[in-house]
């Protein structure tokens, strides 16, 4: 029964969003210790040190030798010492209950694991093993995840696990995948420097991904042309080389006119393409169509630019090409970074110094948490669930039989489909809030009241637990210990500052507490995070993503270890623990797994493929009742659904709740002006918030950053059309109109900013 | 107890990406109550992102400690302006109105000017100032003109500022685009009415040719609403 017990307003006043008290002593109080470890937000996993007083996080201090970030932290990393010791902390286990004003009644831990058990096992008796499901998330430690994934398939024995990197990262990961046969960045940060021209599609980097500012501002220094394809004028593009003003939606046109203009004017590297590539041909073949006028009447860039943009591409001697959700973010969002990949092979500058390509990746653990096995599809190691060795390796890991390891199960939009089908009938879930981060959010928010049993872990009461039926207190980043992977891919450690407070537990003592519950305590043992990461390395061992060679040790002293880190050479399985793991990929005489010497890439024959990257008109596109482009994003002061930052003061002082972004022709022609209210209307919904008139985006476009919660969540008009291979959804774009409000929302008045 | 001449604080502008980190690290020192003493604006939000982050220039005859009729700013040997002494202080208020860079700031409540030290706490024992150290773009700067040398060959600093009739020197230096002779000094009255056209504060130079860099068209101008 997972119907929002009381009124969502009584349950907001009782667990928040409340604004962080001011808990800090004062900057002169000593901390009895700083312990290094890394930020909790975002992909970038910038070390920091935290200040501890008895069992609280009093403050922090910069970790100037961190090589990353080397001090340098965004105002999340420096706020983010409030989320410990708040007021809506959650304390115990929570019951729902629609006699008590709150909705829920506390209850002791153990009672409630019982319950989590009894309802699972029931649930299960009557309907099958498939009628739980598992979320999961990429803040998480890695440990966690994969400890959730081998609980679904091993303890749940449900084939239905999925997690928030599908928000997220999924393009990306299949795009690498199908072109380098391997998903990661390719190389280090610090190869930016000294690069020719920097190519950033689809990335808000000074907001979403800060301290990669200064690596494209030092490359800037150093000589490199910055070239920006956006459809906003963010911060990282207002000084830039050659600015591509991208009509939402349309950056597969823009990168096959791009290649084009390579093709033609022979600014491509053949005797690289010859060597080490395939599929080549069918890509030139499909771009001929693509003429600089022809791009530049679907993508709405000026043929000048794009010409200048194959120019300064096309005849460098190194560059570096980054992407994140801007481009990522769409039904065709494979193919989109696919194109972005084929700029990046027909050059030739793939694994050398100064040279590179990567995805920038959202979460804490974007790049570890989709690897180790809680994707619907996947096994740890980032082996193939459908791959019979792959199922038969890892079942050896388990000490479980082949065949009772489940299939693939469904991506996190069809897994809600499943429970409004009633073919779900129970969930579980931990670091996912899809009632806010879900597309067109209406229809999860009635997939969720269908639930016969929802059980959330969480330190928050955040805004899908709103319909629980049990809260399980989980972990703070900084109470528990284990190793996220960050965007360069190097396996870094979060250290433990200080221990749950109240009767929360680190989450994996809750999933295994869940285990033992349900009577199969089997391979849910384990005694602390240390203990999960050995056996993750070897069920790692001999997959793609191979951490075998890594240790808690080395991360420490090495600062971080590149996966791939081999405990035995590849080529002679003589044992290596030295192996110092794997900054830069596809080095000229580098050895794979895979390719067992026949090339570079992570495929048998050694070479990376080229795969023709088709534009495809976005789903839900502009017409005459909707005519504008709508798309979504961050600020830089908060993160995801704001479960923690919409907690901590001074970031909601910065940004304390959204605004509408448009431009001033568009906002002259509809008599808005900066300030006013406003309605956005899309095919789903509409919703009210405040203009903001900048001269800073797209005449044809309106942005609305998704952080907020009820209705002034963006995503309750957001189209949920997904990418057939990746299943991302369209955040993007889809088709909205606007006209001023006759008067304020009734939330205005109701509401804090930040709830 | 001071801070070490060879080091000096470098402010670029143009690298500046308005994230607020500088604001919210320097809220954290209790010297001055958890409040922000470094200045972020947008130059016309309306018109550009571009924001301009203004710390205490600390300037080598500072006029808020000239017109003070309590003499409670007071110059440290090293070069930093202190912030107001506490027991001197009358909260009269003529350095907020006095200084030429805007960075004073009169708190009523607590009867005392309070305003940037370059974090005397942390920079007089080795440390860098809390801003500098955590600005993920480094528009904020700390370390010797050796390191700004080598980190910014597109870049040179000045610390040589007009003000109408007044031209002031200071211990804080702002980056300006190389060119072949140096900078003389920057004409900051001469920026108050300038409007960001180019998306970028354009710095006036004393003695250069007007700047030269192309200016960005509107890149919207051929979208229709």
């Amino acid at each position: 029964m997972a119907k929002i017990p009381v009124d969502e307003l009584s349950i907001i006043q009782a667990y928040g969003p409340h604004l962080s008290a001011s808990i800090r002593g004062t900057t002169s109080d000593e901390p009895e210790k700083l312990v290094k470890t890394h930020c909790c937000f975002c992909g970038q996993q910038c070390g920091i040190q935290l200040k501890v007083r008895g069992n609280d996080v009093i403050g922090f201090e910069p970790w100037d030798e961190f090589p990353f970030n080397r001090g340098m932290l965004c105002p999340k990393g420096v706020k983010r010492y409030l989320q410990g010791s708040h007021p809506d902390r959650l304390l115990t286990a929570l019951q729902r209950d629609p006699t008590s004003p709150s909705g829920f009644r506390s209850l002791s831990y153990e009672h409630a694991i019982a319950r989590a058990a009894s309802e699972v096992a029931r649930l299960q008796q009557a309907h099958g093993h498939g009628a739980i499901a598992v979320l999961g998330g990429a803040s998480l430690t890695t440990e966690k995840t994969y400890l959730l994934g081998k609980f679904a398939r091993v303890c749940l024995k449900t084939p239905f696990i999925d997690y928030n990197g599908r928000l997220c990262m999924v393009s990306a990961g299949a795009a690498n995948k199908k072109a380098f046969g391997i998903d990661r960045t390719t190389s280090p940060w610090s190869d930016m420097i000294g690069t020719e021209v920097i190519w950033i599609a689809g990335s808000n980097i000074a907001e979403c991904s800060p301290i990669t500012t200064n690596y494209v501002w030092q490359a800037r220094e150093r000589g490199a042309k910055v070239i920006v394809q956006d459809p906003r004028i963010t911060p990282i593009a207002r000084t830039c080389d050659l600015y591509l003003p991208v009509r939402p939606g349309r950056d597969a046109a823009l990168f096959a006119g791009v290649l084009q203009l390579m093709i033609e004017h022979a600014w491509i590297d053949r005797e690289f393409i010859e060597a080490h590539t395939t599929g080549f041909e069918q890509v030139a073949e499909y771009c001929r169509a693509w003429t600089p006028a022809r791009t530049a009447e679907v993508t709405g860039v000026p043929e000048r630019s794009i010409h200048k943009a194959a120019e300064l591409w096309g005849q460098a001697n190194s560059s570096f090409l980054l992407h994140a959700r801007g481009i990522e973010h769409h039904s065709n969002g494979v193919q989109n970074a696919l194109g972005a990949i084929n700029l990046v092979l027909a050059s030739g500058r793939i694994g050398k110094p100064k040279s590179g390509y990567g995805t920038i990746v959202g979460q804490a653990n974007g790049q570890g948490g989709r690897e180790h096995g809680q994707k619907c599809d996947q096994l740890p190691g980032l082996r193939d669930i459908s791959n019979p060795e792959h199922r038969k390796y890892i079942a050896s890991v388990w000490g479980v039989e082949e065949r009772d390891i489940p299939g693939p199960g469904v991506d996190a939009y069809e897994l809600f489909r499943k429970i409004d089908a009633g073919e779900i009938k129970g969930l579980i879930s931990i670091c996912f809030n899809p009632k806010i981060s879900l597309p067109d959010s209406g229809f999860v928010a009635r997939a969720l009241d269908k639930l016969e049993f929802y059980a959330a872990i969480d330190f928050f009461l955040n805004d899908t637990a709103h319909h629980a039926d049990l809260v399980l207190p989980g972990s703070l980043q900084e109470e528990d210990e284990g190793t996220v992977t960050q965007v360069e891919g190097r396996v870094i450690k979060i250290n433990k500052a200080i221990h749950p407070p109240g009767e929360a537990r680190e989450d994996w003592r809750i999933i295994q507490d869940l285990a033992q519950a349900l009577g199969r305590p089997k391979g849910f043992t384990f005694a602390g995070p240390s203990e999960i990461f050995e056996e993750l390395r070897i069920a790692s061992k001999g997959g793609i993503s191979d951490y075998s060679g890594i240790t808690y040790d080395k991360i420490e002293r090495q600062m971080g270890v590149f996966w791939p880190c081999y405990a035995n050479d590849p080529k002679t399985g003589a044992p290596t623990p030295d192996h110092p793991g794997t900054p830069r990929l596809f080095e000229p005489d580098s050895f794979n797994p895979i390719a067992k010497g026949a090339g570079r890439f992570y495929f048998a024959d050694g070479k990376a493929r080229f795969n023709v990257a088709e534009h495809r008109t976005p789903v839900d596109d502009v017409d005459e009742s909707f005519p504008l482009f709508l798309t979504t994003g961050r600020v830089v002061s908060q993160f995801l659904s704001g479960t923690q930052t919409r907690r901590i003061g001074p970031l909601v002082k910065q940004y304390p709740t959204p605004r509408i972004e448009l431009h001033p022709r568009l906002a002259q022609k509809l008599g808005i002006a900066d300030g006013d209210w406003a309605i956005c209307e899309t095919r789903r919904g509409s919703i009210t918030l405040r203009a903001m008139v900048v001269t800073t985006i797209r005449p044809d476009t309106l942005f609305i950053p998704y952080h907020w919660a009820g209705e002034k969540s963006v995503n309750r008009v957001t189209v949920a059309a997904q990418d057939p291979i990746s299943k991302i959804p369209q955040y993007k774009v889809c088709a909205c109109r606007l006209r001023k409000a006759d008067a304020a929302p009734g939330y205005d008045a109701k509401l804090e900013a930040q709830q | 107890m001071s801070v070490p001449r060879q080091l000096e604080f470098f402010v670029d502008p143009s690298r500046c990406i308005g994230c607020q980190s500088c604001v919210q690290a320097c809220s954290e020192c209790d010297t001055h109550k958890g409040e922000s003493m470094i200045h972020l604006e947008y130059v016309d939000r309306g018109q550009s992102v571009q924001t301009v982050p203004m710390v205490c220039m600390h300037c080598e005859q500072p006029t808020c400690a000239e017109v003070c009729p309590a003499d409670a700013i007071k110059r440290t040997g090293d070069g930093v302006v202190q912030s107001a002494r506490k027991p001197r202080c009358i909260a009269c208020g003529n350095c907020v109105v006095a200084c030429p860079f805007g960075v004073p700031e009169l708190y009523i409540d607590r009867q005392i000017m309070m305003k940037c030290d370059m974090c005397y706490d942390r920079t007089s024992v080795g440390k860098k100032p809390m801003c500098a150290t955590v600005c993920p773009s480094q528009a904020l700067f700390f370390g010797t003109r050796a390191e700004i040398d080598a980190l910014r060959p597109q870049s040179t600093p000045t610390n040589r500022f007009r003000f109408g009739s007044q031209t002031i020197t200071t211990r804080v230096n702002v980056m300006v685009p190389r060119s072949k002779s140096p900078p003389l000094m920057l004409d900051v009255t001469a920026a108050m009415d300038e409007r960001p056209e180019n998306r970028n504060v354009r710095l006036n130079v004393v003695g250069n040719s007007p700047s030269t860099i192309e200016p960005m068209l509107d890149p919207f101008a051929e979208v229709e609403v």
